[in-house]
């Protein structure tokens, strides 16, 4: 019993450190990215609020949270309530499976540096970010404008058309660490990281990522300049609010990933494993912003295109490929 | 991946080379927003860095007064007329020297574009734009500027000019044009030089 | 009762009562959420009951692409409820009949297993590898009927959309 509650207090111990640091590193992504955005466009980004602005993100939220929260009278109420929750949720909840460093020892007792590790952890990942489609769509469906319906259908296409490739990018990862386990997947980079044996998939991976968390190539469905703002027009407030965190959660998370699947997770030398799941985030986050402080929104047949007639056959020729390397 | 979106355009590339030409593209792209990274900000911290604006610029509204210091506006309602949004409103009344001027003087600021046709209008050069914008208040009705708050005590632009040396005044002893040093007034329905 | 069995209930009764909401609410896109929470709760049950893939695959493919796509389709033709029954008569027969046929099914099966004692729910893991070969040696030619069934699916669908774009572009022709 003794041993049951302990296990419980570790387990919420790391669930807040987690959340806590999630939630933050969210925030000051948000300054970061307004911050390299305005350097990359030759300006300055915000500076008002304190040193830098690094205060801007408390600013930020504290506008949000005071202001009205709208609802569209001709909404459909629960769901119009309820969608932000699920965007910010699922990307939350993918982080259970991230793991963030090897085993530490507490009062004897050995630690695992992550939430959840089951076996089908790398599954999970993708039944969560596939569920992150509906606060989209239904956010999109509910709030009843013809904008946000267009942000919501075509966000719900698009996140569709983007797992396959997302997911097929990912089966030479799991061949070569023959486990759906991301701790297993970062121990097979023991020696050497993904991303030197399977560029191509890591290719794959980032773009349909990219697609994933609808950032700026493929931003579409939040098209600021014929939609409005897409999917959330109609959402002021704290749910806006939670739209914005879940996109930047969704950004750490896929830094995640590609740390884990791609660049060995936790794994290097000289700094400790959470610190380095840390850098490898906040430089895919960079990478991100660069991207999308250079590249244009692309059309929506060109998005589709990519999609079905280069990402997918791309990936497959890879697991093919992949697979007659392994055999001989 | 992007050989894609050039296919269109050129069909009788050889793939590779257009692999190639668009990751040069994109390249040269990444490459351009990173050498932007290192300039310095163009931006003006306003409130703390404000720049000079040109002579010409167009903001709040004076009546500027003629080299010997008297009121240069002389009430005609030319630049009331002009005006398309129809924010100047005054009441002319006769002055020393059988000389108009005007009773009082209203600037709406809450509905002046800044057009400058006012200015244009004026024959007396007494209505004038200046550079100076920072010109709001909190509450709307104290943009309303009387005559009081329009006057300044210099000539503004064109500070030697005096309507009056050129266009005559009639005064109980003379007409306009029949003073001491005046010249006779220009005759405006005489096409000849 | 054990923990497992607290869960496996309120996991039941949840499945139930969404589908039964699902089936008698008018609006399509509630109907859809619906379904969508209560295939949810289908993969909630399946990993409690040892089969942590199966629950995955079912969130991914059924709530993730499927409800997803039905989703897509009901917001982009926007169907109104209609007060009526959906169904005609006929459909509505069949559908009676296919029910009793469930129901009868369901009560065979659980006197089946009253009959051979109350066997304890076994919290078996299937590890991934494990379930995969048990299907790829086990199950293979019905592996490979499946797909063939969704290949030609494929096939077809993608038969019929050329035809359509022919006959339209045919039609603009002639006019
Ligand atoms: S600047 Fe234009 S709008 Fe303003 S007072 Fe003059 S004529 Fe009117
Ligand atoms: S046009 Fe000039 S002189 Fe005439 S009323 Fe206006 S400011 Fe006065």
């Amino acid at each position: 019993m003794l041993a049951w509650i302990t296990g419980l207090i570790v387990l919420l111990v790391k669930l807040v450190v987690v959340l806590v640091a999630l939630l933050l590193t969210a925030a000051y992504l948000v300054w970061a990215e307004r911050k390299l955005l305005a350097r990359l466009q030759v300006r300055l980004g915000p500076n008002r609020a304190g040193k830098f602005g690094l205060l801007q993100p408390i600013a930020d939220m504290i506008k949000l949270l005071t202001k009205e929260d709208l609802v569209p009278e001709s909404a459909d109420r629960v769901i119009f309530l309820l969608a932000p929750a699920v965007v910010s949720v699922t990307a939350l909840l993918m982080f259970a499976v991230v793991p963030f460093g090897t085993d530490i020892t507490l009062f004897g007792r050995r630690v695992p540096l992550i939430i959840s590790d089951i076996n089908v952890a790398l599954l999970l990942v993708f039944a969560f970010s596939s569920l992150g489609v509906y606060g989209v769509a239904l956010g999109g469906w509910a709030s009843n404008s013809k904008f946000a319906l267009i942000g919501g259908i075509r966000g719900a296409a698009q996140m569709i058309s983007y797992e396959l490739p997302l997911g097929l990018s990912l089966v030479p990862v799991v061949m070569l660490a023959r486990s759906f386990s991301l701790v297993d997947i970062v121990n097979a980079q023991n020696s050497y990281p993904f991303i030197l044996v399977q560029p191509l998939a890591f290719a794959i991976f980032v773009i349909s990522a990219m697609a994933e968390s609808k950032r700026i190539p493929f931003d579409l469905p939040e098209a600021e300049n014929e939609l409005g703002a897409g999917f959330h027009t109609e959402y002021s407030g704290m749910r806006f609010g939670l739209f914005f965190l879940g996109e930047y959660v969704h950004m750490q998370v896929l830094g995640a990933l590609v740390a884990v699947f791609f660049l060995g997770g936790w794994r290097g030398p000289w700094l400790p494993g959470p610190l380095w799941l840390f850098v490898k985030i906040i430089a895919v986050a960079l990478v991100m912003i660069w991207i999308r402080g250079t590249l244009p929104r692309l059309r929506y047949d060109q998005l589709m295109a990519i999609c079905w007639k280069v990402l997918v056959p791309a990936a497959l020729i890879n697991i093919i490929l992949t697979g007659f390397v392994m055999l001989i | 991946m992007s050989s894609d979106r050039t296919k269109k355009t050129k069909p009788a590339d050889h793939p590779g080379t257009l692999i190639a030409e668009s990751i040069k593209a994109l390249g040269s792209g990444f490459a351009t927003t990173a050498k932007h990274l290192l300039r310095r900000p163009v931006t003006e911290q306003y409130p703390e860095q404000k720049r000079v604006l040109p002579e010409r610029s167009r903001a709040r509204i004076v009546l500027t007064r003629d080299p010997d210091g008297r009121e240069r506006c002389v009430a005609c309602y030319l630049c009331s007329a002009v005006c398309p949004v129809s924010c100047i409103s005054m009441q002319s009344t006769g002055g020393e020297g059988g000389r108009r001027v005007a009773a009082w003087f209203r600037i709406n600021f809450s509905r002046c574009i800044y057009c400058g046709l006012c200015e244009e209008a004026c024959p007396t050069s007494a209505i004038q734009l200046t550079p100076d914008f920072e010109n709001c208040r909190q509450d709307i009705l104290e943009m309303v500027f009387e005559k009081d708050d329009l006057l300044v005590d210099h000539g503004g632009r064109d500070d030697r000019y005096c309507f009056y040396r050129h266009a005559g005044i009639a005064t109980d002893t003379a007409g306009k044009g029949e003073h001491v040093n005046e010249q006779p007034p220009v005759d405006a329905k005489s096409n000849l030089p | 009762m054990s923990v497992y069995a607290i869960l496996f209930y309120a996991i039941a009764v949840f499945i139930l009562a969404s589908t039964a909401i699902a089936v008698t609410r008018r609006h399509l896109v509630h109907a859809a959420v619906f379904l969508a929470l209560s295939f949810f709760g289908s993969a909630m049950l399946f990993y409690l009951l040892g089969a942590p893939l199966l629950a995955m695959l079912e969130v991914i493919v059924y709530v993730g692409a499927i409800m997803v796509l039905f989703l897509f389709v009901i917001m982009m033709v926007e169907v109104k409820g209609k007060d009526s029954g959906v169904l005609t008569r006929g459909q509505q027969a069949a559908a009676a009949l296919l029910g009793i046929v469930y129901v009868a099914a369901a009560v065979m099966l659980v006197r089946a297993a009253a009959a051979g004692g109350n066997a304890a729910l076994q919290a078996a893991v299937a590890e991934p590898a494990v379930f995969g070969e048990y299907l790829f040696r086990q199950h293979w030619l019905s592996i490979e009927i499946a797909s063939f069934l969704l290949l030609i699916a494929l096939m077809g669908v993608l038969h019929l959309g050329r035809d359509i774009r022919r006959r339209q572009t045919g039609k603009e022709n002639a006019s």
